[in-house]
């Protein structure tokens, strides 16, 4: 892992999903083992290029997503690396038997992507917004779930998703923009969370992934205002979870607050008191969408309808330090 | 393919029979009906069409079989028991604890399995992302994907051929068994389907619908698909549930539990069958 932390909460120039859809097509040049089968939504990340330049080799399964996973568990059989695309409400709910049986049941690997997560589901309303998608794919065994924060991120972890062979994989990411976290160039290890700010006065750890990073990393400068200094992790990593680095800050700082753009009955706040009640048991607040569903609106209104803002991390960060 | 011999053909089906009833009977339950009626089936593709090496089940360019309705595991375990893949007597261990031979069929368990089965409809997708895969390979094997008449109430069995369809997969054979019961009844009673070949047909599958019990008919209709170039085949078997169990064959159940009296006349039955098999 190497990074610089740019942090100007500033939006990215480039769509996200590219980071993504480029990527994937480098890769597929340089290994004719990729496959990638999608559900109709090639053109919503940018990814017909792939069907034009590897037309052996990405698929277009229509809207059937239920096949369409059952088809990539099939040519993960005969030795493909394979990526499988759509929204991540279908990518997840829509097709969980088949990804859970046919593929991570069956010992064979697929690279699920689950795009638009959480509230960036905006104008597609709450029918498209996938709140639990993670956390579905957190309890399917020898699986690894992620959640990148950025362009930069996001390139990073699919570039080392084919050198995962076992159990499927599940990535959520946002189509469009995203704020900069990391300058370009940055290198992430799947399995170790990334330390964006700590100092030996730090009263409370907040550890967050996808687009709550920029939020904690806002969260960490008013508290700073106030003379409050706190740890950041960026946990993207939700699965394999960094537990050395969580039970370290646990020690270090006596007090956890998660910050995720999903549903905390079952996403990274769940993951990290499972891991703290069992080694260190730490008081803990939950930022994140409190058992609702999702609805439509632009990403800004649903971020404060759902309580997922740096006042609502400054504000989580009191309570589970007074709690120590 | 080998040539047709219809006597071998029968004493093999006649052999898994028998041997079916055995890997049940080691547990005292099971999926006779689903398994009894795949027999023929089973011994014409692995006695005289599939390509398969014993001694390396995973070899590359093997023909494939996925056993989309993946409670008939017991007529696969006998037959690849029968072929070699392993001691028959090994399957004798069915559904006991840590064995190799569950209910349905686990391609991380079971030397023979190509792809894990159970949730219906599954097999039907994986079985075509499988023949997808070795196209990309440019190999000259086939799938052989087996699917029950009640698991076609399943849509994905529907998503899975008009992929296959959609991107002309020829090396992709789909049977389905058409015994017209499922575990509720008949299927007529529960979502009657009117013509399975038709609907086939209509997706754009080369259809065919022969007895399900005739190696003859099994085996022409898969010297005709072989030789039909461009599109997916669909072999409609009609078949008989539970066929040469003795006490299934009469209410065509989907999941039997015999007296051990039933069960000695099931099996002296099947030896019977056998013995008459091999004199014709």
């Amino acid at each position: 892992m190497s990074f610089t932390l740019i942090g100007k909460h500033e939006k990215d120039p480039r769509a996200s999903r590219d980071a993504l859809a480029l990527t994937l097509n480098e890769m597929m040049a340089a290994d004719p083992s990729i496959c990638y089968v999608d559900c109709d939504l090639m053109g919503c990340i940018n990814t017909k290029q792939l069907r034009k330049n590897y037309p052996d080799r990405a698929f277009e399964a229509g809207i059937a997503e239920a096949n369409g996973a059952g088809i990539a568990a099939g040519l993960a059989a005969t030795g493909k690396k394979v990526f499988f695309h759509s929204f991540g409400t279908f990518s997840s709910r829509r097709c969980y038997d088949q990804i859970y049986m046919s593929a991570a049941y069956a010992g064979l690997t697929v690279h699920v992507l689950g795009s638009d997560a959480g509230v960036t589901a905006a104008f597609n309303g709450g029918t498209h917004m996938p709140l639990e998608d993670a956390g579905m794919y957190l309890s399917i065994p020898e699986s690894t779930v992620l959640d990148p924060c950025d362009y930069v991120q996001l390139e990073s972890v699919t570039r080392q998703l084919p050198g995962i062979t076992r159990g499927v994989t599940f990535t959520r990411f946002v189509r469009k923009d995203v704020i900069q976290v990391y300058g370009d160039g940055s290198r992430f290890e799947i399995g170790k969370g990334v330390v964006l700010h700590a100092s030996d006065r730090d009263v409370c750890t907040v550890i967050a992934s996808g687009i709550m990073v920029d939020e904690a990393l806002k969260a960490w400068e008013q508290l700073q205002a106030e003379g409050v200094s706190v740890r950041v992790i960026d946990m993207f990593t939700w699965k394999p979870l960094d537990e050395a680095l969580l039970l370290q800050a646990a020690h270090e700082t006596g007090a956890i607050v998660t910050a995720e753009n999903h549903n905390v009955t079952c996403g990274l706040g769940s993951a990290v008191a499972n891991c703290l009640a069992k080694n260190r048991p730490t008081p803990q607040e939950f930022v994140g969408v409190q058992d609702l569903f999702g609805q439509v609106g632009p990403q800004s209104f649903l971020m404060d309808e759902y309580g997922l803002r740096a006042a609502n991390i400054v504000e989580a960060v009191k309570k589970a330090a007074a709690r120590k | 393919m080998k040539p047709f011999n219809k006597k071998e053909l029968e004493v093999l089906a006649a052999r898994i029979r028998l041997e079916t009833l055995k890997v049940i009977h080691s547990r005292g339950f099971g999926h006779v009906g689903g398994s009894m009626d795949l027999a023929d089936l089973m011994a014409v593709l692995y006695g005289a069409v599939m390509n398969y090496d014993v001694k390396d089940p995973r070899w590359p360019d093997r023909d494939w079989l996925v056993l989309s309705k993946g409670h008939a595991g017991p007529v696969a375990y006998a037959t690849f028991g029968l072929m070699g893949f392993y001691p028959l007597e090994e399957a004798y261990t069915l559904n006991h604890p840590h064995t190799r031979f569950p209910s349905h069929t686990d391609r991380k368990l079971t030397p023979g399995v190509d792809l894990t089965t159970g949730s219906l409809g599954q097999g039907v997708s994986t079985a075509t992302g499988a023949a997808l895969g070795n196209r990309i390979d440019g190999r000259q094997n086939h799938v052989f994907c087996v699917i029950g008449d009640g698991e076609a109430d399943e849509g994905q069995v529907w998503e899975g051929l008009h992929f296959a369809c959609a991107h002309k997969l020829d090396n992709i054979v789909y049977f389905i068994d058409n015994n017209g019961y499922q575990l509720d009844g008949p299927t007529a009673d529960i979502l009657p389907h009117s013509s399975l070949a038709a609907k086939a047909e209509a997706f754009g599958l080369y259809t065919q619908e022969i007895d399900g019990h005739d190696v003859a008919a099994i085996y022409q209709a898969i010297v005709n698909a072989y030789a039909k170039k461009g599109m997916p085949s669909c072999i409609v078997l009609d078949t008989c549930k539970g066929k040469g169990a003795t006490f299934a064959e009469v209410n065509h159940e989907h999941s039997s539990q015999p007296k051990e009296d039933a069960w000695a006349e099931a099996l002296a039955a099947a030896e019977k069958a056998l013995a008459e098999a091999e004199k014709a």
